[in-house]
């Protein structure tokens, strides 16, 4: 292996999902010279197993399918020329915002005045007898399976977890030919949305509430899973117990920020359990405690595609900002515009939560920079 | 199993297909595509075994954050097999444990 | 209507009742019905959405702002049940229904995003909102094409008294 290649730009966004190929766009829009890295093969992140359309209003790209969207913003990025570093992991972020880049060939290192970690979130799990046997994933990995690889790890199907991924992936799953026998939730109450709900039960789906999962037995893989009603303090009732006969079961609990490099820069994080754990505190134009690092999309918070490329924009047009590259009075009236968008998808009942946690992220920020006497 | 015609992917894309080896036996699959996706298709469910209690494990995360569907693949153990695209030729075996380095590099 | 006030059927079970639905502001007059097909808006929450509000070309379904209000057919009389509000929609929550079919009869456009497409013609088992089996039906129209970006839409005839009810269906095959 090469030793030490040293590489720079000017702003390195580091993860080429919805939040970092915005971010990307927005900047180079100005005449930023921005490059993306990113681990996988093509970027795009979790867009393009989505294959659903998208909510929001036009300007959100409402009634556009996920994967479309995706096309999109790899167009747009090429169109503005923004650089690419596919088959890159960044494994440090450190003094000066340098990071630590390797390929399967060579390490290098790559400055920039400007850093943006897009890095995503990863897939929860809960822990039951069993729950280690193969083909028990998340739902997101069967949904990669599905929609991606176009290929069908089981045929009967049990979700846990009725939040809008685990009503969403349940329903492709049909579309992709297998069959679910029941989502389960813990909770009295639905979490997802009543339209994603209402068109996975017209199929026939049964969304059990007050359900959990207690064993999952099988050989060398799944093979059924006992689940049972539980009350009120999530006490097992005796006698509910009900065997299903299964060999996928989807694990749809949420997911958490991955938030390695950003433990690693020294940033200030707050814990705030409704976005998903630990965050990186940052202020309204994504900025984080440390100089010139900024964050955006699920790692400051699991939320949706959405939500993380009006962030996107947000960040790359501090960062054009910052620069220089972009007229101050432009530049704020199109923050203005992005933070519009952006509170657009978090208000009512299903927004209001994450707008008013997000508000203590920003908070936060301008507690730590405080103490730090910035 | 694979999905042929998909309601709204449509029909698969041409792609050239080559052959790779798991355990031994022939298996079928698509040039680019990952080897977790090769295996799927091929019926495979489990992927390794736990060290110390040998508890077979597959796919949890496939995007590549997990680790849990790694495999042994050409002499090298840990591969992670949701990331890792497959080449014509290409010996994966289920994986023991840490599994065992051949001494070769990538 | 907020969360807390569908609590008893669509936060428990996931499926709305007919009198959860005939409450909000999207659903047609009895006498709109009686005129023939119009579009029936199975969307009670206030979530950020309004593609249907975008695709009605005659100005029949308002969200307006914030997005999160839930659409109204502020002119029924302009709905014309083409159902291109049904194809945009992304909650699939959108049927064209039209209770003035025929004496016995009645038609519902449905979004289905399924393999195999019903063939025109064909018998199909109709289902609630439950998934139960309610009625037979036949199909009468299978619109599919690049418009639609595959949220095909499927016209299917059914008897009357299930107009409010039936909303998917399964090839015979299948069942």
């Amino acid at each position: 292996m090469e030793r030490e290649n040293k590489l720079k730009t000017e702003f390195a966004v580091i993860g080429g999902g919805p939040a970092g190929l915005c971010a990307a766009i927005e900047a180079a829009k100005y005449g930023v010279e921005v490059t993306i890295i990113d681990e996988n093969l093509k970027p795009g992140g979790q867009l393009f197993k989505q294959i659903h359309r998208f909510f929001g209003s036009e300007e959100h790209l409402a009634g556009v399918r996920g994967f479309e969207i995706g096309n999109i913003l790899i167009s747009d990025a090429q169109k503005y020329g923004v650089k690419v570093l596919l088959n890159n992991i960044a494994w440090g972020l450190f003094e000066d915002n340098n990071i630590g880049l390797c390929d399967t060939n060579k390490v290098s290192i790559l400055s920039c005045k400007k850093v943006l970690v897009a890095t995503g979130a990863i897939e929860n799990s809960i822990a039951f007898p069993g729950w280690t046997l193969p083909n028990i994933m998340g739902a997101g990995a069967a949904q990669t399976m599905i929609n991606v690889n176009r290929v069908l790890p089981g045929r009967k199907v049990v979700t846990v977890g009725s939040g809008n991924v685990g009503l969403i992936v349940s329903y492709q799953l049909m579309q992709a030919g297998a069959q679910v026998e029941c989502i389960i939730e813990g909770l009295p109450e639905i979490g997802g949305y009543q339209v994603h709900a209402s068109k996975i039960t017209r199929m026939g789906v049964p969304i059990l509430t007050r359900h959990t999962i207690i064993k999952a037995e099988g050989e060398k893989f799944v093979q059924k899973v006992i689940i049972s009603q539980v009350d009120d303090n999530w006490k097992i009732i005796a006698g509910t117990e009900r065997e299903i006969n299964c060999d996928l079961v989807c694990i749809a609990v949420g997911l958490k920020p991955l938030i390695e490099l950003c433990r690693m820069a020294g940033m200030k994080f707050e814990y705030l359990a409704e976005l998903g754990g630990f965050i990186p505190v940052h202020n309204e134009n994504m900025q984080t405690t440390i100089d010139g690092a900024y964050i955006a999309g699920d790692i400051t918070g699991v939320e949706e595609a959405s939500t993380a490329m009006e962030e996107g924009k947000i960040a790359g047009l501090a960062v054009a900002m910052e620069l220089g590259k972009i007229d101050e009075k432009k530049g704020e009236s199109e923050l203005a515009s992005a933070k519009n968008r952006l509170r657009a998808l978090r208000m009512g009942p299903y927004g209001e939560f994450r707008h008013q946690a997000k508000q203590n992220l920003i908070n936060s920020y301008y507690k730590y920079k405080n103490q730090m006497g910035a | 199993m694979r999905i042929k015609n998909h309601p709204i992917l449509g029909e698969r894309q041409e792609a050239k297909e080559i052959e790779i080896i798991f355990d031994g036996k022939k298996v079928k699959a698509f040039e680019g595509e990952m080897i977790a996706s090769a295996l799927v298709a091929a019926g495979v469910k489990t992927f390794r075994y736990t060290t110390r209690n040998n508890e077979p494990r597959g796919i949890f995360c496939a995007i590549g954050r997990c680790t849990d569907c790694v495999m042994e693949v050409d002499g090298v153990p840990n591969v992670r097999t949701c990331v890792t695209p497959v080449k014509s030729g290409m010996v994966i075996n289920t994986q023991k444990g840490i599994g065992q380095w051949k001494g070769k590099t990538s | 209507m907020t969360k807390n006030d569908l609590k008893e059927n669509k936060m428990a079970k996931g499926f709305i009742s007919i009198e959860d639905l005939k409450k909000v502001p999207s659903y047609p007059s009895e006498e709109r019905f009686k005129r023939g097909p119009v579009a029936v808006i199975e969307c009670l929450e206030e979530i950020p959405c309004n593609p249907c509000e975008t695709a009605c070309s005659r100005n029949a379904i308002k969200v307006g702002y914030p997005i999160t209000n839930r659409p109204v057919l502020v002119d029924e009389a302009a709905c014309n049940g083409c159902g291109n509000c049904i194809i945009k929609c992304p909650g699939l929550a959108i049927f064209v229904v039209n209770k003035a079919y025929s004496e016995e009869k009645a038609t519902i456009v449905m979004p289905y995003e399924l393999l195999p497409l019903p063939e025109k013609g064909s018998n199909v088992v109709c289902l609630d909102r439950k998934g139960n089996a309610i009625c037979e039906g036949i199909i009468l129209k299978v619109l599919s094409g690049k418009a639609l970006n595959k949220t095909n839409l499927i016209t299917v005839l059914i008897p009357k008294e299930y107009a409010d009810v039936v909303r998917f269906f399964k090839i015979k095959d299948n069942v």
